[in-house]
């Protein structure tokens, strides 16, 4: 039974894994560019919702409607204003660009909230900790089935956006090729900036769920990345539904292996990483010439 | 009147002069074709005019608007479309999709969906293919109908004809003499001389990165043109790559 | 050795290519000069200056082969303190089986470089953004081995024993030699890399790699080469570390701070150049001199001044030195020199309007 209880956690936390793995997935997807501040902006969005709440007093989620918003356009603007200026450089100044950016937002947090474990499960409301008793073993958390809900909207949001929608079809054509999206006039830099928008904005969907779920500090972000990247190549690169499942794989390896014994938790969730990417998944990766 | 104003165009690809000091006009509703050997320099004249490469120096104007600074997909708001070398089509989307994305930033005009379709009645079975699956032909058309989404009042094409078959190669200059009635102008790169000189109003032929010879196709002979060329009416230049 | 330009690129104009030059042989032989003098530090100075050096060597050993990885290979790793704590605790686990201390130092870089072999067909299979957060991953796999191990300390670290018996001066002499002696292998390992063909094929990868691949430049085997050189140069400077300070903890010794100074050093100084890490090392070793003290402001400087670098100076201080002044102090690049003396190299744009550094000329 422990077993079973371990694998239903470890599906919840895959939609967890899942939501901070999206954006990751459509910055990548779009501009071919791995953001190494992902998880640092999550985190970053997380603090605005504690300070939204501790401010005025607003339950998380309802902070969320102002936080999504002001995140947003942190991310457009990021954009605009960083990331653009960095694609212009070639491979690898993208890289080097937000993997310095993670070490000034983390820093900054830190700066600005010290460095004290947070939580705003408490803030969220008593049936964040409720749960479904199915058996005396076996129970299912509200907050669980509420973060894979969330998960699977945002993942089937995103889909329909791509898929169906004008603006969909030029994120799809200017990932694909920019310069010639550029020759039928679609304008690479605004796709560019509004795809990282709706990624900042999952990515602080899924900061706020992390809160509520669990714990965060100004150092959390460089886990959270880990731990999104590790979904969305267990996942299958450039799919989003795959990228879910990638997120149930890890998160079920880390509640099985912290049932074994709480230390293997992590560790369990990179060992599968390691294994898948020693597998066929991680052949594919390095037969395709461009990365995709 | 005149459409295309070209003056002095210099492009390069790192150290090597692709285009070197390149002017003449396009009027209205002209077709003009530019031969050259392979490397002359043509699809990077038509790239640089199109916005996707930068000139090294000398300009463009178009319509009385110098486009020093502006950028492709601005250009392509202007009204000036280009059919890119090896048709560039977005192959993971379906051919309607890629018609639908040109669209959807387009000048007012007389081309939609509806009316690519009926200038190109082969598309029409294949909308909801994707573009990857299409046959050289399939891809020419996709690609010319995609220009044309965007109503453009300066269409470029390049290799028209290259790497067709000889039934798709008719299909696809039906189609530009049914652009050229329509009013249109058309600058276009053609490798196939006799092609060229049979649609086209006017002829230029580069030869390294220069015009070796400019005349209307009424006043110039095939042994004019096969001769500017190769540069045969002038003392040989050795190659350089 | 000049070469002249079989097909001359303009009409009329004579060029030559040529490797080294009047200013790279001075200021290589001053080098030598400068690495034997370097031994005699201990002799002059005191204990407190060979140890501040012996961190500077460290420094330096890090951003060199960082800058070889991401400079010359086009790998940015954000993993390379898994060989870094590797290399410090293969010194403790070889301490604990008799295996004298300097022995054991000597020995992990080793050690570190045989990890990287079994690691490079695992990690090699990703590319740019999936190497970084690959790398990343392992180094944190390896992180939680370790302090699951009792024998090494687990999370609370572990001491370098059986230095007990050497007089404290002495000890730090000989640290200091040690590091002296790694560093100075691996630059020459970097120098004869780059002088080898291999060197212009490392930047075409970094330039391009699948224009590379396509001119016929077997990529696989440079890289695999560049990841254990890397491998073995983080892991003697983990071994290093732990004999210059003694102790050392899990959390640190892998921490993806090592990454941090690793980037920021190379991107200041000049990513993809020979010289530039060395500058980087000496800046940022300053520089935390001066501020470490600051904590979070301090870490927020290092990030922002690398952003600004790879934004607006992704080729580094270096870059301006030798773009104005045409300088290089190493024969590691190649110069295309018009005859009648003025050097049109290294100023030269590459194709790609992009961060190549040096040896334009080789198209």
């Amino acid at each position: 039974m422990t077993w079973i209880n371990a694998v239903v956690q470890g599906l919840f936390l895959g939609g967890l894994y899942a939501l901070f793995a999206c954006g990751l997935s459509l910055i990548f997807g779009v501009m071919r560019i791995i953001n190494l501040a992902h998880g640092d902006l999550a985190v970053a969005g997380a603090f605005l919702i504690w300070t939204i709440n501790s401010q005025f007093g607003l339950n998380p989620f309802v902070a969320l409607l102002p936080a999504l918003p002001i995140m947003l356009v942190v991310g457009y603007v990021l954009h605009r204003t960083v990331l653009a200026r960095s694609l212009r450089g070639g491979a690898l100044i993208p890289l080097l660009t937000t993997f310095g950016l993670s070490i000034v937002i983390q820093n900054a947090l830190l700066q600005g909230y010290s460095p004290d474990v947070r939580s705003l499960g408490a803030a969220a409301g008593d049936w964040t900790t409720g749960s479904w008793r199915l058996t005396d073993q076996l129970s299912v958390p509200y907050i669980g089935v509420c973060t894979l809900a969330v998960a699977c909207l945002v993942l089937g949001g995103l889909q329909l956006l791509l898929r169906r929608t004008a603006f969909g079809r030029e994120m799809r054509a200017t990932a694909q090729d920019a310069d010639t999206a550029a020759l039928v006039g679609i304008p690479a830099a605004s796709i560019y900036a509004r795809a990282t928008a709706i990624a900042v904005g999952t990515a602080t969907l899924a900061g706020a769920f992390l809160a509520v779920h669990s714990t965060f500090d100004a150092s959390s972000g460089p886990t959270q990345l880990i731990f999104a990247f590790e979904a969305v190549i267990i996942g299958g690169i450039g799919s989003l539904w795959g990228t879910l499942a990638g997120g149930v794989v890890l998160g079920v390896a880390q509640t099985v292996g912290a049932a074994i014994d709480p230390q293997y938790s992590i560790l369990a969730g990179h060992l599968v990483f390691l294994i898948v990417l020693a597998g066929p998944r991680g052949r594919s990766l390095i037969t395709r010439s461009a990365p995709a | 009147m005149t459409l295309l104003e070209v003056e002095n165009l210099a492009a390069r690809h790192g150290l090597l002069q692709a285009v070197r000091g390149v002017s003449f006009t396009v009027d209205q509703g002209e077709i003009l074709a530019i031969v050259g050997a392979n490397g002359a320099g043509k699809s990077t004249l038509l790239r640089t005019i199109a916005g996707a490469h930068p000139a090294a120096q000398g300009g463009v104007r178009f319509d009385g608007t110098d486009l020093a600074g502006v950028p492709a997909h601005k250009r392509v708001g202007l009204g000036i479309a280009l059919v890119p070398e090896g048709r560039k089509l977005f192959g993971e989307l379906t051919v309607e999709e890629n018609l639908a994305v040109a669209g959807r930033r387009s000048r007012p005009g007389p081309w939609d969906l509806k009316a690519v379709l009926d200038a190109f009645p082969m598309l029409e079975p294949l909308r909801g293919h994707r573009a990857s699956s299409l046959s050289g032909g399939q891809q020419q058309a996709t690609s010319i109908a995609r220009a044309l989404m965007t109503n453009p009042r300066l269409l470029l094409i390049d290799e028209v004809s290259l790497g067709l078959a000889p039934v798709a190669v008719d299909a696809v200059y039906e189609s530009v003499r049914t652009l050229k009635d329509a009013g249109a102008t058309l600058l276009i790169v053609e490798q196939d001389l006799g092609r060229a000189l049979s649609v086209a109003d006017r002829v230029l032929c580069f030869l390294e990165g220069r015009i070796a010879l400019s005349a209307p196709t009424g006043e110039v002979t095939r042994e004019q043109v096969t001769a500017a060329y190769f540069g045969l009416d002038r003392p040989s230049v050795p190659e350089q790559t | 050795m000049s070469i002249t330009a079989p097909t001359p690129p303009a009409a009329g104009h004579a060029w030559t290519i040529s490797r080294s030059d009047r200013t790279t042989r001075a200021a290589s032989a001053g080098l030598v000069v400068l690495g034997l003098l370097l031994f005699a530090v201990p002799f002059g100075f005191r204990t407190n200056v060979v140890q501040q050096l012996t961190s500077l060597f460290i420094l330096l050993i890090l951003a060199v082969m960082w800058n070889a990885l991401a400079g010359y290979g086009g790998m940015v790793s954000v993993g390379q303190q898994a060989f870094i704590g590797f290399g410090a605790y293969t010194t403790i686990f070889l301490t604990q089986h008799g295996v004298t201390t300097y022995l054991a130092v000597a020995l992990a870089p080793v050690a570190s470089g045989v990890l990287a072999v079994a690691l490079a067909p695992l990690v090699l299979r990703l590319r740019g953004g999936q190497f970084a957060v690959g790398t990343w991953v392992v180094a944190e796999a390896l992180a939680l081995l370790v302090a699951l191990d009792k024998g090494l300390g687990g999370g609370t670290g572990a001491s370098l024993r059986g230095l007990s018996g050497i007089e404290p001066d002495l000890r730090r002499a000989f640290t200091y030699w040690l590091t002296l002696a790694f560093m100075l292998s691996l630059l020459v390992a970097v120098v004869v890399l780059l002088r080898h063909r291999t060197g212009i094929a490392l930047q075409a990868i970094r330039d391009d790699e699948d224009a590379a691949a396509s001119l016929g430049v077997r990529t696989a085997p440079l890289k695999f080469g560049l990841y254990v050189l890397a491998g073995i140069g983080c892991g003697a400077a983990g071994a290093l570390t732990l004999a210059n300070s003694l102790f050392i903890q899990p959390q640190s010794i892998f921490g993806v701070q090592w990454t941090a100074y690793m980037l920021f050093m190379v991107l200041v100084g000049g990513l993809g150049t020979f010289e530039g890490p060395v500058i980087g090392a000496v800046l940022y070793f300053a520089l935390q001199n001066q501020f470490a003290e600051q904590g979070a402001w301090y870490l927020i400087g290092l990030g922002a001044i690398a952003v600004a670098f790879a934004l607006f100076l992704p080729r580094g201080l270096w870059s301006l030195a030798s773009d104005r002044l045409n300088l290089r102090l190493l024969p590691v690049g190649y110069n295309l020199l018009h005859r009648t003396g003025r050097s049109a190299g290294s100023s030269a744009q590459a194709p790609d309007g992009g961060t190549s550094s040096r040896g334009e000329s080789t198209s």
